[in-house]
C-alpha cells in the first residue's frame, strides 16, 4: 500500500469533453481527480452526466476532448481488455449473464483470466459469504433469486479478480428501501475492510451522504462541486443547496457514518 | 384406386423420392446454416454491410423459384447436374431467414447485459461465444425452423429441372390430370413439413434461454 504511485490519483479527469456524433454535447470539460481508496459518489439527476464519466473511466465510451488517466496512464494508451480488467463494474439490476449459474456469474472474469478451475472454485465460495450469501446459491440461475441476492451477485462479480477500482453505475436503485438500506449499509463495512477505489453513481442524495468520501455533483454535464458530505449539507451554493432542499435530508444523515 | 392405394403398391418408389426429398432440403439447409449464420454475425460486427447483405438476401427471396432455377441452369458445374442446381437455388432462398434472425438474434440481447460483459473485460469474441450466441440460440434456431419449413415446400419445384423429390409425383400428376398422383407428392411433402416444424420448434424451446 506504501508504494510512491500511492500518491497519484487513481483516476483523473483531464478537461474531458464526451459529445455524440451530431454534436450534441453530454459532458463539459470535465476535471476530476479520485484518489485511492476513497468512495467519490458522482450525484446528479438523469442526464446530467453521472453514467458517461463512469463509463468513459473502462473506456465504454471514449473521450471527445480530453484526457482520462487511470494509474497515471491514459485510457488510449491502455490495453483496453486488461483495463477493463482491473477495474469492477456494477450496474443496475446487476447485468447478469442469465444463461449463467451464480458461480459462472461471479467466476466470470476468472474464467477469462484462465484461473485454475478450482481456485475459481474456491474464489466463488470466498466471494458469496463476502457479500452474505448462502453457499448453495451458487447453482442456480439470476431469474431464481431475488433482486438484492441478484445485486450481491452482482457486487460478488465485480470483485471476482480483486481489482483496485469499483465502478458502480446506480447499483442499489431497482432495490425496496429495506433491502436497499441493508445493502448499502454491508457496502459500507465491505468497502472498510476493502479499501477499494471506489466511484459510485446515484441520484439519491442520502446514499451519497451515506456511502460517499467525497460527493461530486454534477448538472448538465457538469461537474458543480466536490464536497465531503458534511460540507454538502452546510454548502451555500445555490446548486448543491437546492439538492439538499429538494430531499429535505437534515444534516444527521451524514451521522451514521462510521457508526456501521 | 385411391390416392392410399396408389402408395401402398409402389412404396418403394415413395420412399426413393422422399429420401431424395430430405436430401436436397437437408444439404441445401445445411449449407444455408454455414453461410447465412457467419453472415448474420458479420452484420452485426460491421453495420455498413448489413443493408447490402440483407437488401441482397431480400431480393433473392423475390425472384421467382422456377426462374431462378432458369437462370442459374448455365452456371458451370452446378449446372452440370440437376440436383446440384436445386441445392444451390433452396440454399439460396433459406439464407435470409437465416441471416435476418441472427442478426435480429444477436441484436436482441439485453444491452445492459452486453455493456456488463464488455465492462468486464470480455474480448468480442468471448462476447460472442459465451454470451451473445448462447442468449440468441433461440431466435437463430428459428430461423432454421423457418427456412427448413420453406425448402420443403420449395424442393417440389425442383422436380421440374430433373432434380427428383416429391415433386416428382405433383409434375406427372399435373401432366396426367391426375389428383391422386398430385396427392401422392403433396401429402409426404406436407408431413416433412410439419415433422420439421414440430421438432425444430421443440428444440428451439429446449436450446432458449428460460
Amino acid at each position: 500500500m506504501d508504494t510512491p504511485s500511492d500518491n497519484r490519483p487513481a483516476i483523473e479527469f483531464h478537461n474531458v469533453c464526451y459529445r455524440f456524433d451530431n454534436g450534441q454535447t453530454l459532458l463539459h470539460e470535465l476535471d476530476l481527480e479520485i484518489r485511492r481508496g476513497e468512495t467519490l459518489v458522482l450525484l446528479g439527476r438523469s442526464g446530467s452526466g453521472k453514467t458517461t464519466s463512469l463509463k468513459l473511466i473502462n473506456h465504454l465510451l471514449v473521450p471527445s476532448e480530453g484526457d482520462v488517466r487511470v494509474d497515471g496512464r491514459s485510457t488510449r494508451d491502455w490495453d483496453v481488455i486488461r483495463l477493463r480488467r482491473m477495474i469492477g463494474y456494477v450496474i443496475q439490476e446487476g447485468g447478469l449473464f442469465p444463461h449463467f449459474t451464480v458461480a459462472r456469474n461471479i467466476g466470470l472474469v476468472p474464467q477469462i483470466e484462465d484461473w485454475p478451475a478450482a481456485r475459481i472454485q474456491q474464489r466463488v465460495q470466498e466471494l458469496l459469504q463476502l457479500v452474505g450469501l448462502d453457499a448453495q446459491l451458487a447453482s442456480r440461475y439470476p431469474r431464481e433469486l431475488s433482486g438484492g441476492q441478484r445485486q450481491r451477485i452482482g457486487v460478488a462479480r465485480a470483485l471476482a479478480a480483486d481489482p483496485p477500482i469499483l465502478l458502480m453505475d446506480e447499483p442499489f436503485g431497482a432495490l425496496d428501501p429495506i433491502t436497499r438500506a441493508e445493502l448499502q449499509r454491508e457496502f459500507l463495512a465491505l468497502q472498510q475492510r476493502l479499501r477499494k477505489t471506489v466511484v459510485f453513481v446515484t441520484h439519491d442524495l442520502r446514499e451519497a451522504l451515506l456511502l460517499g468520501t467525497r460527493i461530486a455533483l454534477m448538472e448538465a454535464g457538469r461537474l458543480v462541486v466536490v464536497h465531503t458530505p458534511d460540507e454538502f449539507v452546510n454548502s451555500s451554493q445555490p446548486l448543491v443547496a437546492a439538492y439538499v432542499d429538494a430531499f429535505g435530508t437534515d444534516s444527521n444523515a451524514t451521522g451514521k457514518r462510521g457508526h456501521s | 384406386m385411391n390416392v392410399w392405394q396408389f402408395m401402398l403398391q409402389n412404396h418403394t418408389e415413395v420412399l426413393e423420392l422422399t429420401v431424395e426429398h430430405l436430401w436436397l432440403v437437408g444439404v441445401s439447409t445445411l449449407l444455408a446454416v454455414l453461410i447465412g449464420i457467419p453472415l448474420g454475425i458479420l452484420i452485426t460486427r460491421w453495420p455498413a454491410l448489413n443493408k447490402p447483405v440483407l437488401g441482397g438476401a431480400n431480393i433473392i427471396q423475390t425472384i421467382p423459384s422456377l426462374a431462378l432455377f432458369g437462370f442459374l441452369l448455365p452456371a458451370p458445374w452446378i449446372g452440370a447436374r440437376a440436383d446440384r442446381l436445386a441445392i444451390l437455388a433452396l440454399t439460396l432462398y433459406a439464407l435470409l431467414p437465416l441471416i435476418r434472425n441472427t442478426y435480429t438474434g444477436i441484436k436482441g440481447v439485453d444491452r445492459a447485459v452486453v455493456e456488463a460483459a464488455r465492462g468486464m473485460g470480455m474480448t468480442d469474441g468471448q462476447l460472442l461465444w459465451q454470451v451473445e450466441l448462447p442468449l440468441a440460440l433461440g431466435v437463430i434456431i428459428a430461423g432454421v425452423r423457418v427456412a427448413t419449413v420453406i425448402s420443403v415446400g420449395l424442393a417440389t419445384i425442383a422436380a421440374a429441372i430433373g432434380a427428383g423429390g416429391l415433386g416428382e409425383y405433383i409434375f406427372r400428376g399435373l401432366a396426367m390430370v391426375n389428383n391422386q398422383l398430385i396427392l401422392a407428392g403433396a401429402i409426404p411433402a406436407a408431413v416433412l413439413a410439419l415433422l420439421a416444424d414440430v421438432s425444430l420448434g421443440w428444440l428451439e424451446k429446449r436450446l432458449a434461454p428460460r
